[in-house]
């Protein structure tokens, strides 16, 4: 690869070394991914995976690493609360911990939830294997610079054969600090043997944060457990997002996933997923809706490697203004994974003529007896539809408006938590346009 | 009292003429059956008048109430009483039917300077229309036409007539892929609807309809232009001698 270019960006992300954890193995690998991180480089369009978003722009500026617990006490925890969410939270500003924001009393028997920084005060030796890894293809710039920096996360634990009923809420907070602020968040999520776990994650933020954030997230789903995952992304609109989760779903597991785009400026989601376990099941549903000139990309990679592995993925994009929405949906059936059901489809709508949508299925398959389809379009709304609303009474306005959301609503269907899924629906048409 | 007067009217599809010249008087109260072979231009006639793009007018009037109605766009015509029964009601998946009929009604509601109904008095209305028209409210609970049978559809579409009120109402092959009963069904909806101030336009291919919902004014759209007019006989007629020698007549 070319010597990286020297983009402020670049520059002010590598000035941001961390303190001594006082544990050697994690400052060594810290080290190490700064060290990958400073030779690779940022990734540009010639790397595949970051052909449709661009880093030109965002390159030309500094985002500072700095300590801003203070920042806290300028959130309205009021602004947290979320219908059909009433269990722990755990809640981060700038990507660090505030114990006021959160709430973790009442923790049930066989589940851990605390922050990465206190959990490395403890038995950090249990979080060697997720803390010491290694970052080696060209487009991970954003996982290495978070290895590296990353001061702060989640650390959530449940018990072979815990079920948890009310869903566990995961925070993350951009609260205006007046500069330009990068964070780092690194959360660690495991479900034991036939544990059930319903959790939220929820992205928001004050209008005037300029930030850069990155987020990796992995989650392990051990035999026949079972995780539900809503992801509601609304973070300010100066807020650049860059997320990472990487998902292991071991012998019947199953996992159910909801994911809402809403806010940020440049927002990239790399959502893979490992069916490792023979029966494993992954479901997703997706949407984003980038407005004005955001700029929104999704990157979902599932692979089945093992017998019988179930994946259903749905996921659509409506831009409007001047946006962008990038999808890319990969499957890749390896060899030995033998009577595996892949299924995948991505549909946009485009609501103006200047908004643009790119869409890439990829299908890769190396096993018999395999079911896949996998489709996108990218299309406007239906003139006959629309025909029939108007020559019912609706004004024009707002029959695109109920179309469109009826095209987005339809995500989250099938999302089990019914308060929840009202406020995510109405979220939804909240963003729309013309509502 | 003239409710709507079609002079001379001219309308293109895909830069085909289709319409060529035709005119046709319908007063308030009155049923007017409109027959012919296909291809007549029966169906453009209703996306014309209902407002439809990618029908282009090109020479003629269209006067409903006084009021230019080709300058309308389709939402005012459905606000000032236009309404067409669809010849193939669209499925809307994700809309929920009671909220798609009463945003349509409110909206109507609003151009009219009339108070909206709030969903209380929108149920108590429904429940109303539901009993006319002996429809089963289970339909209420579902998307817009999603899943329906053609059967289903239909009566949807008299269902939503019966709850707008419109004044004029134009069925676009309403009786097309019925089976006998709900033929019968869609008939009494209709015949419950009639009044002095309300007039229909029943497009149909075939007289059978009008054996349940027995017109005032019977005529033959051929060509492009109504080329017969009479009563209810001139269907009798058509289906004892089909559409072969209609026109001669008219033409000459």
């Amino acid at each position: 690869m070319s010597q990286p270019a020297r983009l402020p960006l670049f520059e002010s992300l590598l000035e941001a070394s961390l303190p001594s954890s006082g544990i050697a193995w994690l400052d060594a690998a810290r080290q190490e991914n700064l060290q990958a991180f400073a030779e690779g480089g940022l990734p540009d369009t010639r790397v595949e995976a970051w052909k449709y978003t661009a880093l030109r722009a965002l390159g030309q500026r500094r985002f500072a690493t700095v300590d801003t617990a203070a920042a806290a006490a300028t959130v309205d925890p009021a602004r947290l609360a979320l219908p059909g969410v009433d269990g722990m939270r755990l809640v981060f500003v700038n990507g660090v911990f505030s114990a006021e924001l959160s709430r973790l009393d009442d923790m049930p028997a066989g589940v851990t939830l605390q922050p990465l920084s206190q959990a490395l005060r403890g038995d950090s030796e249990a979080l060697r294997f997720s803390l010491s890894r290694h970052y080696r293809e060209p487009g991970d710039a954003f996982a290495r610079i978070n290895a590296a920096s990353a001061r702060d996360g989640v650390v959530l634990r449940v018990a072979a054969g815990v079920r948890i009923a009310r869903p566990v809420q995961l925070v993350f907070v951009g609260a205006a600090t007046g500069s330009e602020l990068a964070w780092h968040a690194r959360n660690v999520i495991e479900l034991a043997e036939g544990a059930e776990l319903s959790l939220v994650e929820q992205h928001l933020g004050g209008d005037e944060a300029n930030q850069l954030a990155t987020l990796v997230c992995d989650v392990e789903v051990r035999a026949g457990a079972r995780l539900q995952l809503a992801l509601l992304q609304n973070a300010a609109s100066g807020c650049n997002l860059i997320r990472r989760s990487s998902l292991r779903l071991h012998a019947g597991a199953e996992v159910g996933m909801h994911v809402l785009e809403l806010g940020g400026a440049l927002v990239r989601h790399d959502l893979q997923a490992e069916l490792i376990g023979d029966a494993a099941r992954l479901h997703t549903r997706g949407v984003f809706m980038p407005h004005g000139r955001q700029h929104m990309d999704t990157q979902l990679a599932i692979r089945h490697q093992a017998l019988n592995t179930t994946s259903n993925s749905t996921w659509r994009g409506v831009a409007s203004d001047r946006a962008r929405g990038v999808f890319r949906g990969a499957i890749v059936v390896a060899p030995g994974a033998d009577g595996s059901d892949a299924s995948l489809g991505n549909k946009n709508l485009l609501l103006s003529a200047s908004a643009e949508i790119d869409t890439k299925p990829e299908l890769e398959i190396y096993a018999d007896e395999v079911k896949a389809a996998h489709g996108a379009t990218v299309g406007q709304l239906d003139e006959r539809s629309l025909f029939y609303l108007r020559s019912r009474g609706m004004v024009l306005a707002e029959a695109r408006a109920l179309l469109t959301a009826a095209f987005c609503r339809a995500m989250l269907d099938d999302l089990p938590n019914e308060p929840l899924r009202e406020h995510l629906s109405t979220l939804l048409l909240d963003q729309l346009p013309m509502a | 009292m003239t409710m709507l007067k079609i002079e001379n009217l001219h309308a293109r599809v895909e830069g085909r003429e289709i319409l060529k010249g035709l005119s046709l008087t319908v007063n308030a109260g009155e049923v007017h059956a409109i027959m012919g072979p296909n291809g007549a231009g029966k169906s453009t006639l209703g996306n014309v008048l209902s407002g439809r793009d990618g029908y282009e007018v090109t020479e003629g009037t269209v006067s409903y109430n006084g009021v230019d109605l080709l300058t309308l766009a389709p939402e005012a015509r459905a606000a000032a009483g236009v309404f067409l029964a669809f010849q193939y009601p669209v499925e809307i998946p994700g809309v929920n039917n009671t909220y798609f009929l009463r945003a349509a009604l409110n909206a109507q509601r609003k151009v009219r300077g009339e108070k909206e109904l709030d969903s209380m008095q929108f149920l108590k209305l429904v429940r109303e229309k539901l009993k006319v028209m002996q429809i089963s409210d289970e339909l209420l609970h579902r998307a817009v036409n999603e899943g329906f049978s053609g059967g289903e559809k239909k009566r949807n579409e008299i269902f939503q007539m019966a709850v707008l009120e419109p004044q004029l109402a134009i069925l676009d092959e309403t009786d097309s892929g019925l089976d006998i009963d709900a033929l019968k069904q869609v008939a009494q909806g209709v015949n419950t609807l009639r009044s002095p101030h309300r007039a229909f336009l029943m497009i149909t291919h075939y007289q059978r309809l009008l054996d349940y919902v027995v017109p005032d004014f019977v005529h033959v759209l051929a060509d492009g232009r109504i080329v017969e007019s009479g009563d209810k006989s001139l269907a009798l007629k058509l289906e004892e001698h089909g559409y072969a020698d209609i026109g001669a007549g008219a033409a000459a």
